[in-house]
């Protein structure tokens, strides 16, 4: 597996320069794999992990279940394309089970948020249903626990 | 009041560890590279476990031997992973650590006198464990163009009338030093040749990097003379559990069993449920910390030889023991002066008895961060040193 991939799978919040001492590489080779990701579209881009919950992020996020009609020759994915270039969209899964999609939605408030529902969701042609969930808070966001005490390490400073 | 106390705990040396713990307490912001101990906290699911046993009452004693569950599952897990059956029944004991596991051993095998022949440098407790059980330790040296492999010239050179047990810690601390096949068996022959019984303590046996870990065990004659002794904490981050066990012949774990239930009675219930939990579904988790100290080690001993401070590549644990002797410091004043100058903490390495002499256990169970930066750190040291 590339390298540098591994690290990023990891989960870790390394440098550029630090992933390259970890793999043993040069920052430009560190670089040019990064760039090689990119290229095949396995690295997306980096991104903050915020809470958005907090009062100060000042955005609402649901999860909406959307069930749509699949079309012969594309099935979903023409609409589920189409959903996905809203910005307010954040993510968007094809999914097994009682609905088709699986939509991640951020807004600056609830209004906003019903209103893309209400006014772009649900009036695509080829949606059928929509059912909208509201977060009401986050426990762990991105793989980083929300609300624990800091973990200090009871590790005594030298052991045998 | 001295006089209350018995002479050969008198004679006792406080461990080489200790002063040095002081000084590094004391500080503040300290990177440390002393700590015998895998940074990752114990995974997630196994400390679940043991809260879930908490929950079930499960707060009485054990068998002396341990929970017969616990011994099952570390049979399957030693026959699969170091091809020696051992029976659950009567061939597996279950200890408080490896440390009680070796002092059980010593104890039940050991009269007065008899001698043990013992790698080193070497973990701490190994001269003292000897010395409390009225042995005579004999001491092997291991040497860095070896890359601190045992050898059995040398053991052969040490051997004298008298001895009785070889006792081993491969993959090494604080060498992260490990024997190829061959020199194993060299080994195994010798200690048949000298009727010689092996405690073997395998507890970083699961972190090796380069070849695949053999226990002794597994040679012509040595099922009968060995004590494969091996736990939880290195390889599924268990330390604070203290939970070990040693598998070997009934009639020598019966021995051990009958200190045990003097002593100890049995390990703790919650530390054995743990155990349970992790050699079931542990190996994923493990796996995963192994990847990374591999990477770690590469990164440290590269580091380290760019520095000047020439260090073999350990095969297993997770220890740098690097020679600082290119500084024209011993291990001792180049640990206290990186300490002081760099607020990095390094192990002097006679710690580990004398044959540390001129080497430091530098310790990369520490995430990258720290490990680069500690890294930086000494490397500037040193520079700093040669310009003076």
């Amino acid at each position: 597996m590339n390298p540098v991939l591994r690290l990023l799978i990891e989960g870790g919040h390394l440098t550029t320069t630090q992933m390259a001492q970890v793999a043993g590489l040069s920052e430009a080779e560190v670089n040019r794999h990064l760039e090689q990701l990119k290229q095949e579209k396995v690295f997306l881009g980096w991104r903050p992990v915020l809470d958005l919950s907090r009062e100060d992020a000042a955005a609402v996020r649901a999860v909406i279940e959307v069930k749509i009609t699949p079309e012969r020759g594309g099935g979903f994915n023409r609409l589920a394309d189409r959903l996905s270039r809203f910005p307010e969209v954040e993510s968007c899964y094809l999914m097994s089970g009682a609905y088709d999609l699986l939509i991640f939605v951020t807004g600056p408030s609830l209004q906003k948020v019903a209103g893309f529902v209400s006014e772009k969701l649900s009036t695509l042609e080829g949606v059928l249903s929509t059912s909208t969930h509201f977060m009401l808070r986050s426990y762990k966001e991105g793989g980083y626990l929300i609300d624990v005490p800091p973990e200090t390490s009871g590790r005594l400073k030298v052991a045998p | 009041m001295k006089r209350y106390i018995a002479r050969h705990v008198v004679d006792l040396p406080k461990s080489g560890i200790r002063d040095f713990f002081e000084i590094v307490a004391k500080m503040e912001d300290v990177i440390s590279l002393g700590i015998g101990e895998p940074d990752f906290d114990t995974p997630w699911h196994i400390r679940e476990a043991a809260i879930y046993a908490l929950e079930k009452g499960k707060t009485h004693y054990t068998s002396n031997l341990g929970l017969l569950e616990l011994r099952r599952a570390i049979s399957r897990y030693v026959e699969q992973h170091y091809a020696v059956a051992y029976r659950p029944e009567d061939e597996i004991i279950v200890t408080v650590g490896v440390s009680e596991a070796i002092d059980l051993a010593l104890r039940a095998l050991l009269n007065p006198g008899d001698a043990v022949l013992y790698h080193e440098p070497c973990y701490v407790s190994y001269h003292p464990s000897v010395t409390l059980a009225h042995g005579v330790a004999l001491p092997v040296a291991t040497r860095a163009e070896d890359g601190f492999a045992l050898n059995a010239e040398d053991l052969a050179r040490a051997w004298r009338p008298g001895c009785k047990i070889l006792m081993m810690n491969l993959p090494c601390n604080p060498t992260g030093g490990t024997c190829d096949r061959a020199r194993l068996e060299k080994i195994a022959r010798f200690a048949v040749e000298k009727d010689l019984i092996v405690l073997s303590d395998e507890i970083y046996s699961e972190l090796v990097y380069d070849q695949a870990h053999t226990s002794i065990a597994v040679f012509p004659g040595m099922r009968e003379r060995t004590i494969f002794l091996h736990g939880f904490s290195k390889a599924f981050a268990m330390t604070g559990f203290r939970i070990g066990y040693a598998c070997g012949p009934a009639e020598l774990v019966e021995a051990m069993m009958k200190v045990h239930q003097y002593s100890m009675l049995c390990a703790p219930i919650l530390s054995q449920e743990a155990a349970i939990e992790a050699l079931l579904r542990g190996e994923d988790a493990m796996k995963a910390m192994r990847e990374q100290y591999h990477r770690r080690r590469d990164l440290v001993v590269r580091r380290l030889n760019a520095a000047g401070l020439a260090c073999h590549r350990p095969g297993g644990a997770f220890y740098a023991f690097p020679n600082v002797g290119a500084t024209g410091l011993s291990e001792r004043d180049f640990a206290y002066g990186l300490l002081a100058a760099e607020k990095v903490a390094v192990v002097p390495g006679t710690a580990f008895g004398p044959g540390g002499a001129g080497f430091v256990r530098a310790s990369y169970a520490t995430g990258y961060e720290s490990l680069i930066e500690a890294c930086d750190r000494i490397d500037r040291y040193v520079q700093g040193l040669a310009k003076r």
